[in-house]
């Protein structure tokens, strides 16, 4: 605790505040379920929360455990079939933003959730792609919500399971990739967001508390700075009261 | 109509393609058990989301390969009986067949419709497609546009759960329907496990009904989808997924838990029975 909040705190409240009222949100659950309905109880009661299980415009009054959770089917706008969800809607462009967590993140945005270490012998293996290959591909913008830290942000993902901007600029359009890629990553020391000109994962913003030596410390390649970084706003007593409802529920 | 101890012994072999679908809804629990009773071996397990029911059969040494696009116990972390034959081949090596969600989508979809494959815009870029024979770049002839495709998926048997099925066989299901009517009619044959069988069919909001001719065979196993549900007959058992992770994070323990309520009872009943689990009584 600092001041009376967590890191894991200020992250989840740093990137629901980024989430503009209206958007068409593609969901996992977790800690992108968490920050997109906390928004919603906040600054965007019209954001539309789509889950993978096929429910559109789901408004669950506690957080669901899974994507599965009755809750979300019978707080939906529509419930449609697997298929339908990810061909009709995500991949025909209907998405603005796609929230996306990972096990490493690179300098490029690209992610992964398959394995640590090697493909055919893993040291971990961890669950594999889900949605996010495609929501990274196809959403109008992505936001990568997770702890920084050495290892999970590293040079080069061990696996590229969902593509940011590949190994540098162009390299979406060379692929054919609609979506903007990851306009920012919000971790629980700040926020980065790519260089225009490079796509390279800049920090531009630190939490209050967090000094650049420790940002560049748990950077696993080295850490481009702003030229001068913002500070993330505390949380305020509203949004700490909200988020923890919320959690409580 | 049949029973599930009959229907699994004449429509799933050894060796077969099985796809127990239900996308977090709806999962065959009941019919994952009674295979593992039947000591199925060398399957080839199909299934977006592996969940508490492949990592029973994994563990229980029932299969051979995993085709799969997304392997962890949702919400609550790994699937450690997966992790364990990935990572340690235990009990057995596990081969794996890996995609996206979009992916196994248009894989059913390709499969019910009676074509060889699926297109999607996806991969692309992405490290699966170069170890997944299964996807492939094709060219649109109408645009010029490369996009992925993906194998049709054809399995040997399709297993799913539904909420009723009604006397001649006819299954329907509601809520999140997932991919089951495509995992069905993409399948050379379909066992289907309801809540209950009922007069007539009553129409409900947004309703998949699966024909009797489309089916091989009916179950009426109330509560067979537990510790996933059936919408209108329970709820999610979402403190059972939590207690999963316990019981499948140790070998002993596991082995323990299946021999003892799985292999160690006749039926899904007597599993009930002995772990003290509640079918939902139909309101």
């Amino acid at each position: 605790m600092t001041d009376g909040w967590t890191p894991d705190e200020m992250m989840t409240v740093a990137a629901a505040r980024l989430l503009a009222d209206g958007t068409v949100c593609f969901v996992g659950i977790g800690l992108p379920s968490t920050v997109a309905n906390l928004a919603r109880r906040l600054h965007a009661p019209r954001c539309v929360l789509i889950y993978e299980s096929g429910c559109i415009g789901s408004k669950p009054r506690r957080l669901p455990l899974s994507i599965g959770d009755g809750e979300l089917a019978e707080t939906a706008d529509a419930v449609v079939s697997v298929p339908e969800i990810f061909a009709y809607w995500l991949q025909a462009g209907r998405v603005d933003l796609g929230f996306l967590g990972a096990a490493q993140v690179d300098r490029f945005g690209n992610i992964n959730t398959t394995v640590i270490g090697d493909y055919q012998a893993p040291a971990t293996r961890l669950p594999g792609a889900g949605g996010a290959p495609e929501i990274a591909a196809s959403a109008g913008e992505v936001f990568v919500v997770m702890r920084q830290t050495a290892r999970a942000f590293v040079e080069r993902c061990d696996f590229r399971t969902s593509v940011g901007f590949g190994d540098g600029p162009g390299d979406r359009q060379r692929l054919g990739l609609r979506g903007r890629g990851p306009t920012v990553v919000v971790t629980d020391l700040g926020v980065l967001r790519p260089d225009p000109d490079t796509s390279e994962l800049v920090m531009v913003e630190l939490h209050p508390g967090i000094t650049e030596e420790v940002a560049r410390a748990s950077t696993g390649w080295p850490l481009v700075m702003a030229p001068s970084p913002g500070q993330t706003p505390p949380p305020t007593d509203e949004e700490l009261a909200v988020l923890r409802a919320l959690r409580a529920a | 109509m049949t029973s599930l101890r009959e229907a699994v012994a004449a429509h799933v072999h050894d060796g077969d393609t099985v796809a127990m679908e239900g996308f977090t809804h709806l999962i065959p629990h009941a019919a994952g058990h009674e295979v593992i009773r039947q000591g199925r071996r060398h399957l080839r397990l199909v299934r977006m989301t592996p969940d508490v029911i492949y990592d029973q059969l994994i563990g229980a040494g029932c299969a051979d390969e995993l085709v799969f696009s997304w392997g962890g116990n949702p919400g609550v972390g790994s699937l450690h009986r997966f992790r364990d034959a990935v990572e340690n081949d235990w009990p057995g090596p596990l081969a794996l067949e890996e995609h996206s969600h979009a992916g196994m989508a248009a894989r059913y979809v390709a499969g019910a419709s009676g074509l060889p494959l699926g297109v999607l815009r996806g991969y692309a870029g992405t490290d699966l497609a170069a170890r997944t024979g299964t996807i492939a770049p094709i060219t649109c002839p109408f645009t010029g546009e490369v996009l992925a495709a993906v194998a049709a998926l054809s399995p040997d048997v399709a297993v799913v759960h539904a909420q009723r099925a009604d006397r001649e066989g006819n299954v329907q299901l509601f809520g999140l329907v997932g991919v089951q009517k495509e995992a069905v009619l993409a399948a050379r044959r379909a066992i289907v496990t309801v809540e209950e069988i009922v007069d007539e069919l009553s129409p409900a909001p947004d309703a998949v009904v699966l024909p009797t001719w489309v089916l091989d065979a009916v179950c009426e196993v109330p509560g067979g989808a537990h510790p996933s549900f059936a919408m209108g007959y329970g709820v999610r058992d979402n403190d059972w997924y939590r207690a999963w992770d316990d019981i499948a994070r140790d070998r002993a323990l596991f082995t323990e838990w299946i021999d003892r309520n799985i292999r160690g009872t006749a039926d899904f009943a007597e599993y009930c029975a002995r772990t003290g689990i509640r079918p939902a009584v139909p309101a």
